[in-house]
C-alpha cells in the first residue's frame, strides 16, 4: 500500500507513477478534452444506429464463439493466408516476434521501415529492436508520429498522443522541420504529410498490425482513419504484418458486424475512413501491392487465458479504447502511469495476465470497480469482475509458500471476518469503535491526519460513528403503519409468495 | 397473508447514518409496510470481496443468508451492498449447496430502496414537499449492477417544490470505491475532486443519492474543501420532504 506522501519518486507502482500525472495539469486537461469528446461522439454515434445493445450482444457472441474455438478458425485463417500467398511466422512470445521481424528486415537489406500504428507492434518492442540494428523506423499515423517525435510511447490505445498539447506538437513539429509552424492544424497536418510521403515512397518495408483476420480468406483487415496504412502496405516492397493471435473472426459477415462497433466505440465515427482488405501479396497480373506478404502471429500469453474460465474473454477485446474514455481513473492520470503498452481498464486486466511481472501486480488495485468499462464495452468484456478475480489471484500467489512472509491485508481481512461473522461480536467491536473515537469526534465528523486511514482523512471529513446504531434505536421505534397507499393505481399488489 | 420485509440496514447506515434507516422506516410504514430488523445481519462482505478475500467475504456474508432466510422482501439504503447480492452471492457460496439455495433465493428478494419503491409498491409520489435546489449523484453500483437509473427520479419528480438541476459528469465515478480510497488516495482525491466540483458547479443546496458509501466520500471532499452543499441519502430527503408535506 502506498501512502499519500509515498508516490513522489516511486516508478515501481501505478500509486507511485500517477503521481507525476496528477501533478501535471496540461496532460489532464489534453486527456479530459478529448475523452469527453470521444465520449460524446460515442453516444451520438450509438444512438443514432440504435438497438447498441442488440449490437453489443452480437458482438461479444461473435468474439466469444471464435475466441472459444480459437485453434479451429486460427488454423483456418492460417491455410487460407498461405494458399493466398503469405509466409506466416509463429512468435511464442515478444522476443520470438521481433527476432522474426528482424530476420525479413535483415534479409531484404532493409534501412527504412514505415510503419502504420499497431498496438502489437509496441507490445514487441520492435521499433528499439530494428534501431539497435541500423534499421531506421518511421511512424506514419500522426499520432504514432508525434509520439516517436517525443521519443515517448503510446498513451492510448486510439489516441497515442492524446496526452500531448497543440502547443506541445507545435513544438515537436518545429524542432523536427527547423521552422516554426505555428499551432494551426492545417500547417501541422501539412507538415506531417510532406514528410511520410517521402517516407513512404522510400521505405524498403512496410509494417502494420492487423484489426482483424478473416479466416475464410486468410485476408489481414486493417481499419485507419489517414489511409497511412493502405500505403504502407502497398508501397514498399515488402509487407509484414504482426498480429495478437486472437484478433481472427470467422467470415467477413462477422466483419460486418465489427465495423459497425469498432469505430462507434472508438471515435464515434459511423464508418472508419479507411478499410483495407488485404488477401496475399501482389498477383501476377497486379499493378501494386508488395511483392512479399509477411504474417506474424504472436501469442505472448493469450493462449495462457484460454480455458480460463474467470479470463478467457478478455481475448474478445478489439482494441477500441472505449473503456479508456470512460474511465475515471485514466482520466486523471492517463495512460503513462500504467506502465505498460495497454493502459486503462483493458491495460490493468490485460498486462498482469500477459506480463505477469511484479512491477504490474498492484494495476488491478487501480479501479473503483464503477462499472463504467464494462458498459462502454462493444463486446462486453467484464473488466469490472475480472478486476476483482485479479486482485482474488495475487491474495492467493500471496498466501502460498514463497509468497509474502506477512500479507498485512490478510491478516486485516480476517480480523474484519472473525469480527463480522457473528453479530454479538459486532456489536461489541462497534460499541468499542465508539467509546474509542469520543476524542476524535468533533460536530460528527473525525478529523485526524495520522492512522491507518490517512490517505482517507487527509483530503477528507471521515464521519464519526453515530453515538448509537440502527439496531438499538430500531427496538424502540414505534411504528406507525398507514393504510397501504394506493396513489399510482398499482401499489402493494405484488403477490408477497 | 401479510408480506414480510426485512430491513437491509448496511454496516454503514447502521453505525454512521442510523437516519437514513430510520427515514426508511418511516416511509416504509406510510406506504402500509410493517418493517423487520432482524439483528443477525453485520455486513456484505463486499470490502473484503473486492480486495480478492473471497472467503473472508463469504464468512461474512452467511449472516445475511441467515439473517434474510424466512422475508419476502429485503429491502437496502445501498445499490452497492444490494448489487453484491445479485452479482456476486450466487457464485460467492457456490460450494455448498445449502448456501447456494439459500444465495439463489436472497437475490431474486433483495432490493435496493428506490427500486422496491417504485416497483414493488408502486409508489413513486409519496406526498413530499421539499422547496430546495437539489442535484442527484447516481450511484455506479446502484445504476450499472442492478439497472436503478430511473427509480430514484421517478420519486424526485414525485416532490413538489424540488428543483432538480442535473449534476455534469454525473455518471463518473466519485472515486470511493472502498479500499480503493485507501489504497490508492491520490486517484481517489483527484475523483473525489472534479466530483465536488461539478456538484457545486450546479449551485445546488443539496446533493441526494442512494448510497452513502458514495455520498460520504462526496460529502468528506466538499466539506474538507470548505462547501457548503448539504448531503443526503433519497430516503432522508422523501422522509423530510413528507414531514414538511404534512405540516
Amino acid at each position: 500500500m502506498t501512502g499519500v506522501g509515498a508516490g513522489a519518486k516511486d516508478t515501481t507502482t501505478i500509486s507511485g507513477r500517477s503521481h507525476a500525472a496528477l501533478a501535471d495539469d496540461f496532460l489532464r486537461a489534453a486527456v479530459r478534452f478529448t475523452t469527453d469528446r470521444l465520449k460524446d461522439r460515442k453516444r451520438g454515434a450509438t444512438e443514432e444506429l440504435g438497438r447498441w445493445e442488440e449490437w453489443r450482444e452480437r458482438g461479444r457472441a461473435i468474439r466469444s464463439h471464435t475466441v472459444a474455438n480459437l485453434d479451429h478458425y486460427l488454423r483456418q485463417f492460417v491455410a487460407n493466408a498461405r494458399a493466398a500467398g503469405a509466409a506466416v511466422h509463429f512468435a511464442a512470445d515478444a522476443q520470438e516476434a521481433s527476432a522474426a521481424v528482424l530476420g525479413i528486415v535483415q534479409e531484404k537489406q532493409a534501412t527504412l521501415v514505415a510503419k502504420s500504428k499497431s498496438m502489437v507492434s509496441e507490445e514487441i518492442h520492435i521499433n528499439s529492436r530494428l534501431e539497435e540494428h541500423g534499421v531506421r523506423v518511421v511512424e506514419t499515423d500522426l499520432g504514432e508520429y508525434i509520439i516517436q517525435l517525443a521519443h515517448e510511447t503510446p498513451s492510448h490505445i486510439i489516441i497515442p498522443a492524446i496526452h500531448k498539447t497543440r502547443e506541445q506538437i507545435k513544438d515537436l513539429f518545429t524542432h523536427d522541420g527547423g521552422q516554426d509552424l505555428g499551432t494551426d492544424t492545417k500547417a501541422l497536418v501539412a507538415f506531417a504529410r510532406s514528410k511520410l510521403r517521402e517516407t513512404f515512397l522510400a521505405a524498403d518495408i512496410g509494417m502494420t498490425g492487423c484489426n482483424f483476420g478473416i479466416a475464410e480468406s486468410g485476408s489481414v483487415v486493417l481499419f485507419t482513419n489517414e489511409g497511412n496504412a493502405d500505403m504502407v502496405s502497398a508501397l514498399p516492397k515488402t509487407h509484414i504484418v504482426v498480429m495478437g493471435m486472437e484478433r481472427v473472426l470467422p467470415t467477413f459477415a462477422d466483419l460486418e458486424v465489427m465495423a459497425n462497433l469498432l469505430p462507434r466505440s472508438a471515435t464515434g465515427q459511423k464508418v472508419i475512413t479507411y478499410m483495407s482488405v488485404i488477401t496475399g501479396p501482389r498477383r501476377a497480373r497486379e499493378v501494386s501491392g508488395p511483392t512479399e506478404l509477411h504474417i506474424v502471429i504472436l501469442d505472448n500469453g493469450r493462449s495462457s487465458q484460454l480455458g480460463d474460465a474467470e479470463f478467457q474473454d478478455v481475448l474478445n477485446c478489439i482494441r477500441c479504447g472505449a473503456c479508456l474514455n470512460v474511465c475515471p481513473v485514466y482520466r486523471h492520470v492517463g495512460g503513462h502511469a500504467y506502465g505498460s503498452v495497454y493502459p486503462g481498464p483493458i491495460g490493468a486486466v490485460l498486462t498482469p495476465l500477459l506480463l505477469q511481472g511484479e512491477e504490474f501486480a498492484d494495476l488491478p488495485n487501480a479501479s473503483s470497480l464503477c462499472g463504467a468499462c464494462y458498459e462502454a464495452c462493444p463486446v462486453k468484456i467484464p473488466l469490472h469482475d475480472m478486476l476483482v478475480a485479479l486482485r482474488r489471484r495475487a491474495a492467493q500467489r500471496k498466501a502460498k509458500p514463497g509468497g509474502v512472509r506477512v500479507d498485512r491485508e490478510r491478516v486485516a481481512w480476517s480480523g474484519y471476518a472473525t469480527l463480522f461473522a457473528k453479530p454479538g461480536r459486532y456489536r461489541l467491536v462497534t460499541r468499542v469503535a465508539r467509546i474509542v473515537q469520543a476524542p476524535l469526534a468533533r460536530d460528527g465528523y473525525i478529523e485526524s491526519t495520522f492512522g491507518p486511514l490517512v490517505g482517507w482523512t487527509g483530503s477528507r471529513h471521515a464521519p464519526a460513528l453515530a453515538p448509537e446504531p440502527f439496531r438499538d434505536r430500531f427496538s424502540r421505534m414505534k411504528q406507525d403503519v398507514k393504510v397501504a397507499r394506493q396513489n399510482d393505481g398499482k401499489a402493494a399488489e405484488s403477490d408477497p409468495r | 397473508m401479510r408480506m414480510r420485509v426485512a430491513l437491509f440496514v448496511t454496516c454503514l447506515v447502521d453505525n454512521f447514518y442510523p437516519r437514513v434507516a430510520e427515514s426508511m422506516v418511516r416511509i416504509l410504514n406510510s406506504c402500509g409496510v410493517e418493517v423487520e430488523f432482524p439483528p443477525e445481519q453485520t455486513c456484505c462482505g463486499q470490502p473484503a470481496f473486492n480486495s480478492g478475500y473471497a472467503q473472508q467475504a463469504r464468512v461474512v456474508g452467511r449472516t445475511l443468508l441467515e439473517a434474510f432466510a424466512d422475508f419476502d422482501y429485503v429491502v437496502s439504503p445501498s445499490g452497492s451492498c444490494a448489487g453484491m447480492v445479485h452479482h456476486h452471492y450466487p457464485s460467492l457460496f457456490d460450494a455448498d449447496p445449502d448456501e447456494t439455495r439459500s444465495a439463489r433465493e436472497l437475490v431474486p428478494k433483495t432490493y435496493e430502496f428506490s427500486q422496491f419503491l417504485v416497483h414493488v409498491l408502486g409508489v413513486t409520489d409519496l406526498g413530499a414537499f421539499f422547496p430546495h435546489r437539489v442535484t442527484y449523484h447516481p450511484s455506479c453500483h446502484g445504476s450499472r449492477l442492478l439497472g436503478v437509473k430511473e427509480e430514484p427520479l421517478q420519486l424526485l419528480a414525485g416532490v413538489r417544490g424540488l428543483d432538480l438541476v442535473p449534476l455534469p459528469h454525473a455518471e463518473d465515478c466519485c472515486g470511493f470505491g472502498g479500499a480503493f480510497a485507501v489504497k490508492m488516495p491520490e486517484i481517489s482525491t483527484a475523483m473525489a475532486t472534479e466530483k465536488a466540483d461539478w456538484v457545486t458547479e450546479t449551485g445546488a443546496e443539496v446533493l441526494v443519492g442512494t448510497d452513502m458509501g458514495c455520498l460520504m466520500n462526496i460529502g468528506g471532499r466538499l466539506r474538507h474543501m470548505g462547501r457548503s452543499v448539504r448531503v443526503m441519502h433519497l430516503a432522508e430527503l422523501l422522509h423530510e420532504g413528507m414531514e414538511q408535506g404534512r405540516g
